[in-house]
């Protein structure tokens, strides 16, 4: 019997701790401008025909108090494909021939990443909250326990290379904003998707600091025969491999079979 | 039109697509190469994976090949006793690859060791084709007939066999050993190999150039579709959708290729198949002489699925 009310007591000790550490703290988390969003769509779905697709992402400020007049809202959409490990490799000279010789693994990085913003980057965050959000492309990519001096050559290349074939991007005062209150972006999706879950954010900003964060997800996933292929080929591999076959030798067959009609005919 | 490669998961043009496998196709035809070693560079340059162009380049050849042959068989000019014995040393040389493969993947210096297969045997075999060709082009323009090739010590070994279609005598050993040393490259490099084993068999084993290119298209088949099979199965990097993007214009190229081929002397083809094996090759070694534009380069550590 004793033990049970020591248990009442405890938890009924907890509930009080819990409710004044959410008066205290909640309070403050819950901030006065809230972002209330729409998507032109939260799927993309990867067709034969898939083109790249292009995102509407608007939205409004929802707020209790009138605007505060201290410094401007400035609004951070960012867009992050599946992360994944990359290995960077750099060629040197070796014996009058390239080869490729040192590299550096980077433990994850997006797979694509836009950054689109309402002002300048520098302007409408600061360097410590990037740091803390992890919003521009640098941050974005994390690369812990590269041993090799130099290593920030190589994260650096990997931002180039993948900023030169459109999969990175900062596109600044593209988020177009209205009385502080409505906002508006859209952003270009390449082709060359891949399939995962894209984590979408949202920032509100005021002199450089996080007032307010909103965070979704856009599904994107190849359906149709992409998605039959892709399934089959995982699931069923020998399969697979004979259906590819198959194919092969019958368009061969079937292309000697009509040129012979053909010269026949 | 872009088309979305559901394996490769890259948007390609299809019409750049069809028309890679076109070309391909035509020299297939003509010279009754595979193409894989012209195919399977330009997929990369295109920006398919390296994994899934080798993969899916050799599932292409397949289907050139059987184009291919068929057009050969109407017109008995494969030696299908000669392509059993080689097919039987390319798929022990296959496996042998493949081991040989993975040893230098572990080694990690994989991409840098293919490379410099393709500049050796290409420079090699592009080489000693196109000055032994010029040669017996000139003397078939002095009206002099082209020699017979001489007994050597290739007939001397033993277990010999008739193959009659190649009008020839001669111990299984020799084409043995070059179906499993061409099934060992096609492992290691990605290719059909035709362009190693067509200057084999008319310069080692002595067979007429006429049943060579359909001979060694019947032995492509055998090596590349066991290659694609082991590709599907352990790496799950053969692409159907790129693979029938590139066999529709494969097929038709092949056609086009084999009717061109007859109209060729047989010297001229060499010296094209030569010239066209050299500028290959020539490429590739520029590459890993010069100094490349960006040195970086970056690939995904894909972990087991």
């Amino acid at each position: 019997m004793g033990s049970m009310d020591r248990f009442r007591m405890i938890s009924g000790l907890a509930v009080l701790i819990l409710s004044l550490w959410w008066a205290l703290f909640g309070a403050r988390t819950a901030s006065a401008e809230e972002v209330v969003l729409g998507l032109s769509h939260d799927r993309v779905a990867i067709t034969a025909t898939f083109d790249g697709s292009e995102i509407l992402i608007f939205g409004a400020v929802k707020r209790e108090t009138p605007i505060s007049a201290t410094a401007p809202l400035e609004v951070i959409v960012t867009i992050s494909g599946p992360k994944e490990p990359v290995m960077v490799r750099r060629k040197e000279r070796s014996m009058g021939i390239w080869v490729n010789t040192d590299s550096v693994a980077v433990d994850s990085a997006p797979s694509f990443y836009a950054v689109a913003t309402s002002a300048p980057f520098s302007e409408v965050l600061s360097d410590t909250e990037d740091l803390r959000h992890k919003v521009s492309i640098r941050r974005a990519i994390r690369s812990v326990g590269s041993t090799l001096e130099g290593a920030q050559a190589f994260k650096e290349a990997l931002m180039r290379i993948r900023e030169e074939n459109g999969f990175y991007s900062l596109q600044e005062n593209v988020v177009s904003l209205d009385e502080q209150t409505l906002f508006r972006t859209a952003l270009q999706m390449p082709a060359d998707l891949i399939e995962g879950q894209y984590e979408t954010r949202i920032f509100l900003t005021r002199d450089g600091t996080v007032v307010s964060q909103y965070e979704t997800v856009i599904e994107v996933n190849k359906v149709g025969l992409e998605r039959f292929l892709f399934n089959l080929s995982r699931e069923q591999p020998p399969l697979y491999g004979l259906l590819a076959l198959i194919i092969a030798v019958l368009s061969g067959w079937g292309a000697a079979a009509i040129f012979q009609l053909l010269r026949n005919g | 039109m872009n088309i979305y490669l559901p394996i490769a998961e890259v948007a390609v043009n299809a019409f750049l697509v069809l028309g890679l496998g076109g070309m391909v196709g035509v020299l297939s035809g003509m010279f009754g190469v595979g193409g894989g070693f012209l195919l399977t560079p330009l997929l990369f340059f295109i920006g398919i994976p390296p994994a899934v162009a080798v993969a899916t380049g050799a599932n292409q050849i397949v289907a050139s090949s059987v184009s291919g042959v068929l057009a050969h068989l109407r017109r008995r000019t494969v030696d299908l006793k000669m392509g059993g014995v080689l097919q039987g040393g390319g798929i022990v040389g296959a496996a042998l690859g493949i081991a040989i493969f993975n040893y230098l993947k572990s080694l990690g210096q994989v991409d840098l060791f293919v490379t410099l297969c393709y500049v050796v045997f290409l420079g090699i075999v592009g080489g000693l084709m196109f000055i032994e060709s010029v040669n017996a082009l000139r003397k078939s323009r002095r009206g002099a007939p082209p020699k017979r090739k001489q007994r050597g010590w290739v007939h001397s070994l033993p277990f010999k066999m008739r193959f009659r279609t190649s009008g020839l005598y001669i111990s299984v050993i020799p084409p043995l050993a070059v179906g499993l040393f061409v099934g060992m490259l096609t492992a290691i490099m990605g290719v059909g190999g035709g362009f190693i084993m067509v200057p084999a068999m008319i310069y080692l084993l002595g067979m007429p150039t006429k049943v060579v290119v359909g001979t060694s298209l019947f032995q492509i088949i055998t090596v590349t579709a066991a290659t694609t099979m082991m590709h599907a199965i352990t790496n799950q990097t053969v692409d159907i959708v790129l693979a029938v993007l590139l066999l529709i214009g494969g097929v038709v190229g092949a056609q086009f290729g084999t009717r061109i081929g007859v109209l060729l002397k047989a010297e001229q083809l060499r010296i094209l198949l030569a010239l066209l094996v050299i500028l290959v090759c020539a490429k590739l070694a520029l590459d890993l002489l010069l100094e490349p534009s960006e040195l970086y380069s970056i690939s995904p550590i894909r972990t087991a699925k």
